[in-house]
């Protein structure tokens, strides 16, 4: 029912693609070599590490930081993270009093170009349902429980327009160099299921 | 449509299935389907819109039994049959049987197209000039519309109201786009929403739902 691995259906489904790429190699539509090329592109070139670059950049530089929040998909272009999926992306900056969440109930919209593919949970019925409805209590299944007095803001990604969270900087990382800044930074904490507690 | 694809709001599906250092796919086949479908994708036959539109079609009871990548699997294939690039039959012929013509001559694509033609085809942004119907600031509705065919109007906030919380610019209206029947560029705009407005009393007096919304989508409220 959700989006676990049903086993019974792996082998089926193996086939099916097997024989469905198999079909198109041989009517001359697709290069088997940049199925493998595009497969290793997802595993292990694109992913969120880019978007934690990102945003450490954004903790250390208050420029980069002003022009990201105002033209995400700009600042974003200057670090070189658009490989692979050209799109609009919108950040949005979680304070003390803002937590900000975003989903795509319709399908499985996501950046990739700085997240890479989205996980399971991401795509999963029970998120895409209940992320815009109770996103507090969305929230607290990833351990997060967030005060009364903060506002809980949830972006639905409906149209072409990417949203990436903007965590906030941790306490006690003063002294931290921006590669450091880059390791706190977790995947969860952009699409804004993680809070990151102190370093 | 009002498919079962349209999900928020739905109560029932259970807890969310978190998952500790998940990998990217959870079985060969998985990469083979994204891969299948980046690359078909970039051909150019079909767009976005009318890739949702037939996943969208699929039977509901399949969409809901079906894990992701298969959801995406039964969708490659109909549209490599909407549009004349397999048949049924091929698809459903062993390999060793099938006698099949090259018809694809010079259209596989290499990794570098694909990526690059992906990167071309830069959102759905258009650079013309059309008027916005709404500015950052304006009180609007929801349409109460329940098109038959493919739209990004999600059902939880039909007749809801709202407020323009920023105008994204001028895209490809999806709506018409699925169909292939005209980009008909217009304004999107980031829509706010009290969580009450939409769910009601239980929800937090201070939170918010954004959606993106085009100027069709929306009345003056």
């Amino acid at each position: 029912m959700t989006d676990h691995p049903d086993h019974s259906h792996l082998s089926d489904s193996e086939l099916r693609v097997r024989a469905l790429e198999s079909l198109l190699v041989d009517k001359g539509l697709v290069d088997p070599a940049a199925l493998d090329a595009i497969v290793d592109t997802y595993e292990n070139k694109v992913g969120p590490r880019n978007g934690a670059r990102v945003v450490a950049r954004a903790w250390v530089d208050a420029d980069f930081k002003q022009w990201l929040l105002r033209d995400g998909t700009a600042a974003i272009d200057s670090l070189g993270y658009t490989s692979t999926q050209g799109a609009d992306i919108v950040v949005l900056e979680n304070t003390a009093k803002v937590h900000n969440l975003t989903v795509c109930t319709l399908c499985s919209c996501y950046p990739w170009a700085v997240l890479g593919l989205p996980p399971a949970w991401y795509k999963s019925f029970p998120y895409r349902s209940r992320a815009v409805k109770d996103p507090r209590g969305v929230l607290l299944e990833f351990g997060q429980d967030i005060a009364d007095d903060v506002e809980v803001r949830v972006w639905d990604s409906t149209a072409e327009v990417r949203y990436l969270v903007l965590p906030e900087r941790p306490a006690g990382t003063a002294d931290m160099t921006e590669d450091a800044l880059a390791e706190l930074v977790t995947r969860n904490s952009m699409i804004g299921t993680d809070r990151l507690g102190e370093a | 449509m009002d498919g079962i694809h349209d999900m928020g709001g739905m109560d029932g599906f259970g807890p969310i299935p978190i998952e500790q250092d998940e990998p990217v796919f959870h079985a060969p086949w998985e990469g083979r389907v994204w891969a299948l479908n980046s690359a078909l994708g970039a051909l150019g036959k079909w767009n976005i819109d009318a890739g949702r539109y037939t996943m969208e079609q699929l039977d509901p009871a399949l969409y809901l039994q079906s894990i992701y990548y298969q959801r995406w699997l039964y969708r490659t294939e109909n549209i490599l049959i909407a549009h004349d690039m397999v048949t049924r039959a091929e698809l459903d012929t062993p390999p060793e049987q099938r006698k099949v013509e090259k018809q694809g001559q010079g259209q596989a694509l290499s990794v570098e197209e694909i990526f690059a033609r992906q990167r071309q085809a830069r959102s759905a942004r258009v650079d013309m000039a059309v008027e916005a119907q709404f500015k950052a600031g304006d009180k609007v509705r929801a349409r109460n519309i329940h098109p038959k065919g493919h739209t990004r109007l999600p059902r939880y906030v039909r007749g809801k109201a709202g407020v323009i919380d920023r105008d994204h610019g001028v895209f490809i209206f999806p709506d018409t786009n699925a169909v292939f029947a005209g980009k008909k560029p217009q304004h999107l705009y980031s829509v706010q929403f009290s969580a009450r407005e939409i769910w009601g009393p239980d929800a937090a007096a201070a939170d918010k739902v954004y959606v993106d919304m085009w100027d069709d989508y929306l009345e003056v409220s």
